[in-house]
């Protein structure tokens, strides 16, 4: 039988407010346990919430990105349950109400492009962490209160392949609005996936599972991609899937049965009466998408159409917007958009991975680039010296004009001094000669090899290459 | 009949987190009835066109402004605490998870 | 004659003139404390203390010239679902019994700027869940006027040391008539202010759409004087209305001619004793002979209130109350070895058998299935008695009827059947519904227990029900009578 996989993802994103949705305390990330917390976060006796305004100007923001229509009614209601990490029993989140819904975002997946439809955003807040410890749990309520949207995919998601790229595209989108850090590794973006498989051509969904402790993207196509084979083990072999929640195990690759849900879970959601009604007119709404910045698709098709780069360079430089921030401004200062274009993806890329570190975290400025960039096009480095430049300019920052000036980097392409050189390489290496006259195009090479050491890598190559050529016809 | 049934009840219980004994759970069984039995009386209004009231004043969008005030010290956080260990609440192990 | 008997003004007068110091009212009210409490059983927790400290600056402060307010120096007593910082504040509940706050709810912030006196913390029914003050989990408190009843409920602490003269006055909650019940039984005068009046920062939640703060004291006047300094906006309480507060000692005109009053005939009928319907009767020819009219009206949907109000406040109240857990604060059981024995058994354990009744009946009306049948539909019919109260506002400046079917009933009476009991507050349940204020003031006896006026008004309109039931106090001399102890 040939299976259909159907995937449905909902994305939980920590929005990058000053303070807590509903109190005042202090909205950031590895402070000491229990130090960024109010009477309010702790649930006491008493309190009550009061709606930070941010939090709905953020979350109207992703929501407009992601193509939602933004509701004109909305509300918060409570969702009960009991756990440690929820202190007042129930969570302030928005039920029937949500703030967006209907939006879409495009991604594209082995050539082929594709709507994957998103069904609603919420807002809510973040419960606190509980760290299990042998025989006992501790509780630590600083994340507690911590603005979340809740972004849930319509099962519009046939593959892992495509699930990972909605979950880079969802994280390039929300990154450029400015709302949130999307990073995994701190939990300010978290991901569970829903998956089902079905015969193709059945219409009705198969019972579906949900997959939990979904830590990197990587997880997340692993876990489905793990998901997806032992249903299809499952149902070919005559068995049936349960619904139930599983938890993926990284060391193994698996994904390992948490618990079986017998029915669906009692939250007896109800509007919360501690909190009055949102309503968010066209004057609310058209000042928060008037802030949305050009997000990377429309970047993407105007560095093609303005620029001339090729399509795969244009995505990989807009995938985020520090890059494609800092891409344009390089271009904008004078460099050539294509040269721009290959060291943003060549040299700067493969430093920041080999040294774990992002833009801003590095001494390089679009200024610095682009003037190393001018150096180049005008003859007055070689490439290979360029390299000597970038790694001052990447670590210690400055002026490419600069560093080659107080170095004494600049190309030689003076005949006089280069022939002078090549004559005495020449006179040095009979044999390379002979190889060469006997037909061995190599032999050159090596000869360039000899002068360019000579000059410390200084010597203009072209030049080197032509004196060269002249030379040896002499011999 | 009985409109609550006392499996129902302990399904309440334990949605409730209340522990209960068999004595309680018909006890509140009986007195659940009476009082949801009372409730039905709502049933012989039409309210098919009628608003909820969530809140009694017509108010809306109460928001405050994003700025933060620095969080409590941790041991006032932890003062009516019943348990805590390295500044944090301590409970007991979650089973089933 | 004990200083109480006094109105604010005049002791504010005589501290003014120094015929008074701040330490005489703390200490008339700790003597009459000492003398009547072990019949009265008003307080939890006593202040004393840290009351007589402030009474003591206070003095000192004095003895400059600097103009004080009003309510500067004056003893009160605060009902023990208030949150006050450093003083234990338990709900009458097991599970916070030994609870110390860490903050101040934003009343007794606004009390602080008033400069009155904290004299302790009163009883009540369990998170002000009953009518009797039976269901604290830590004493029955007495009515003043006959120990053998009830002071009512769930303020009943409030109202009892107001009337037993062991504060000036003192803060209570209205959620289904907390207030005004037990100040009808105590005979004094008990206020709920409009919802959004008060801010509910602070009061430990029991059914947040209902709950209201407000004052019982001994007059009209002074009543008005403690709701001025508690009202107002508050940043920390959404539902904290932005409206202006008036001066409401300025609306005891005593003036009430051409008043237009409405007299509901559901709250005369079936269930109301002979002697209240009388109580209520005279009180219309006092109110006549004043220059007001009145006319019967009709609130169709009455009837509906008692149960709408168990639908919504238990619902309410099955998530406010779920934040008692043993984990961060309050009563943890010692006998639990996973979480969800921790939790089950510090509830059980925790809570008594009128609140768990009625976080069972709430989590029930909410659960899966049920919510629109019940919670919804309460939500809706709740809309239809509202409008049951604008549209005899369209017409009418207030509505007057009785605070309670009967005068106080016999302790042990009714705690055995929670039906008869929630009867009990049929005619003060609605107002709480639709949102708007209503006092009551004495205005009769019946065999030595007195019984209670209810006068309504428009949202937000505290001022005309003042004006009304001061006309009524200054013309009668019910608020005069003390009880006996």
């Amino acid at each position: 039988m040939e299976f259909e996989t159907v995937i449905g993802l909902e994305v939980h994103v920590e929005l990058k407010t000053d303070s807590k949705i509903f109190s005042s305390s202090p909205n950031h990330f590895g402070a000491e346990p229990n130090t960024n917390t109010s009477v309010i976060d702790l649930g006491y006796p008493g309190v009550l919430p009061v709606l930070n305004k941010k939090v709905v100007d953020y979350g109207m923001k992703a929501a407009m990105a992601l193509n939602c229509e933004i509701a004109t009614h909305t509300k918060f209601d409570r969702k009960n349950y009991f756990y440690p990490d929820n202190p007042k029993a129930y969570q302030i989140s928005q039920f029937d109400q949500p703030i967006g819904e209907h939006g879409w975002i495009e991604i594209e997946v082995d050539g082929y492009t594709k709507k994957i439809g998103i069904t609603r955003i919420h807002l809510e807040e973040d419960a606190g962490k509980l760290n299990h410890e042998k025989g006992y749990s501790l509780v630590d309520i600083n994340r507690q209160g911590t603005p979340l949207i809740e972004i849930v995919s319509e099962p519009d998601i046939r593959t892992p392949d495509e699930a990972y790229a909605y979950l880079e595209k969802l994280k390039s989108v929300i990154q450029y609005t400015g709302v949130s850090d999307c990073k995994m590794e701190e939990g300010s973006l978290r991901c569970d996936a829903n998956i089902s498989i079905r015969p193709v051509g059945q219409k009705e969904f198969g019972t579906k599972t949900e997959l939990k402790n979904l830590n990197s993207f990587n997880f997340v196509r692993k876990g489905l991609e793990f998901e997806e084979k032992r249903q299809r083990e499952i149902v070919s072999s005559g068995g049936r899937i349960e619904q139930e929640t599983r938890r993926f195990d990284e060391a193994t690759g698996t994904t390992i049965l948490m618990r079986v849900k017998e029915g669906s879970d009692d939250y007896r959601y109800f509007p919360e009466p501690d909190l009055l009604e949102l309503y968010i007119d066209e004057d609310w709404k058209a000042r928060i998408r008037a802030e949305i910045p050009e997000l990377p698709n429309e970047r993407q098709k105007r560095y093609v159409e303005e620029w001339g780069l090729p399509v795969y360079d244009a995505k990989v430089l807009t995938v985020t917007k520090e890059t494609a921030d800092f891409f344009e401004a390089t271009v904008k200062i004078g460099a050539d958009p294509k040269q721009a274009s290959n060291w943003m993806m060549g040299e700067v890329s493969a430093y920041l991975n080999a040294e774990g570190k992002e833009l801003h975290q590095v001494a390089l400025t679009p200024e610095g680039l682009a003037s190393m960039i001018k150096l180049i096009s005008n003859g007055t480095i070689s490439s290979k010296i360029a390299k000597t430049v970038f790694k001052e300019l990447i670590e210690n920052g400055g002026n490419a004009e600069q560093i080659v000036k107080e170095k004494g980097l600049v190309q030689i392409s003076d005949e006089g001094t280069l022939l002078k050189i090549i004559t005495e390489v020449l006179d040095a290496n009979p044999k390379s000669i002979e190889d060469f006259k006997g037909g061995k195009a190599k032999a050159a090479g090596s000869l360039v090899g000899q002068v360019m050491k000579a000059t410390k890598g200084q010597a203009n190559p072209q030049v080197v290459n032509k004196l060269l050529q002249q030379e040896l016809q002499k011999r | 009949m009985s409109r609550i049934q006392a499996e129902q009840v302990k399904h309440v219980a334990n949605l409730a987190r209340l522990a209960i004994t068999e004595e309680e759970a018909e006890k509140f069984t009986k007195q659940l009835d009476a009082i949801i039995t009372f409730a039905e009386q709502l049933n012989e209004l039409d309210t098919e066109n009628v608003k909820p009231t969530y809140h009694v004043l017509d108010m809306k969008n109460v928001l405050r402004e994003d700025i933060p005030v620095p969080g409590l010290p941790q041991e006032e956080v932890l003062k009516n605490a019943p348990e805590h260990q390295d500044g944090q609440f301590k409970v007991p192990a979650i089973l089933g998870e | 004659m004990s200083l109480f008997d006094h109105k604010v003004s005049d002791l504010h007068e005589l501290l003014h003139k120094k015929e008074l110091k701040v330490s005489d009212l703390v200490d008339e009210s700790y003597k009459r404390i000492a003398a009547v409490e072990d019949k009265v059983r008003a307080f939890l927790t006593l202040d004393e203390e840290r009351a007589r400290q402030t009474a003591k600056a206070l003095d000192e402060k004095f003895s400059s010239d600097a103009d004080k307010g009003l309510l500067f120096g004056m003893p009160i007593g605060v009902k023990d679902n208030i949150v006050t910082k450093g003083l234990r504040t338990t709900c009458a509940s097991k599970i916070l019994e030994n609870f110390d706050p860490i903050y101040d709810a934003t009343v007794v912030q606004k009390l602080q700027q008033a400069e009155t006196v904290t004299i302790g913390k009163l009883n009540m029914d369990e998170f002000a869940m009953g009518s009797s003050n039976e269901n604290s989990r830590f004493q029955k408190t007495h009515n003043p006027w006959n120990l053998d009843r009830v002071p009512g409920g769930s303020s009943g602490g409030s109202a009892a040391s107001v009337a037993a003269g062991e504060v000036l006055f003192s803060l209570g909650s209205d959620t289904g008539g907390s207030i005004r019940q037990p100040a009808a039984f105590c005979g004094v005068v008990g206020l709920k202010p409009t919802y959004g009046r008060v801010s509910r920062f602070g009061l430990v939640a029991f059914a947040s759409s209902l709950d209201q703060i407000g004052p019982i004291t001994r007059t009209v006047e002074d009543n008005a004087y403690l709701l001025q300094a508690i009202s107002g906006l508050d940043p920390m309480d959404s539902t904290s209305a932005n409206v202006d507060v008036p001066h409401f000692a300025s609306a005891l005109t005593g003036d009430i001619k051409g008043l237009k009053i409405a007299v509901p005939k559901e709250y005369l009928g079936e269930g109301v004793s002979e002697s209240v319907r009388q109580s209520v009767l005279d009180a219309l020819k006092v109110l006549e002979g004043l220059g007001a009219v009145w006319e019967e009206v009709s609130l169709p949907h009455s009837k509906y209130a008692l149960a709408t109000y168990y639908l919504l406040s238990s619902s309410e109240a099955s998530a406010n109350l779920a934040r008692f857990d043993g984990v961060r604060y309050g009563y943890r059981s010692p006998n639990a070895k996973s979480l969800l024995d921790l939790y089950k058994n510090t509830r059980a354990e925790g809570f008594g058998e009128e609140v768990k009744r009625r976080i069972m009946l709430g989590t029930f009306a909410l659960s899966s299935g049920y919510y629109d049948a019940y919670y919804k539909k309460a939500q809706k019919v709740r809309t239809l008695i509202k409008q049951d109260f604008e549209n005899v506002f369209e017409t009418y400046d207030v509505i007057v009827g009785p605070t309670t079917p009967t005068p106080a009933f016999k302790i042990g009476e009714k705690i055995d059947d929670p039906m008869t009991m929630y009867v009990n507050d049929i005619l003060t349940i609605p107002v709480n519904l639709a949102g708007v204020p209503g006092i009551s003031v004495p205005c009769g006896f019946d065999g030595g227990l007195p019984l209670g006026l209810q006068i309504i008004g428009k949202h937000f309109d505290e001022a005309t029900i003042y004006r009304v039931a001061h006309a009524f106090e200054q013309a009668t001399d019910y608020h005069k009578q003390k009880p006996q102890l």
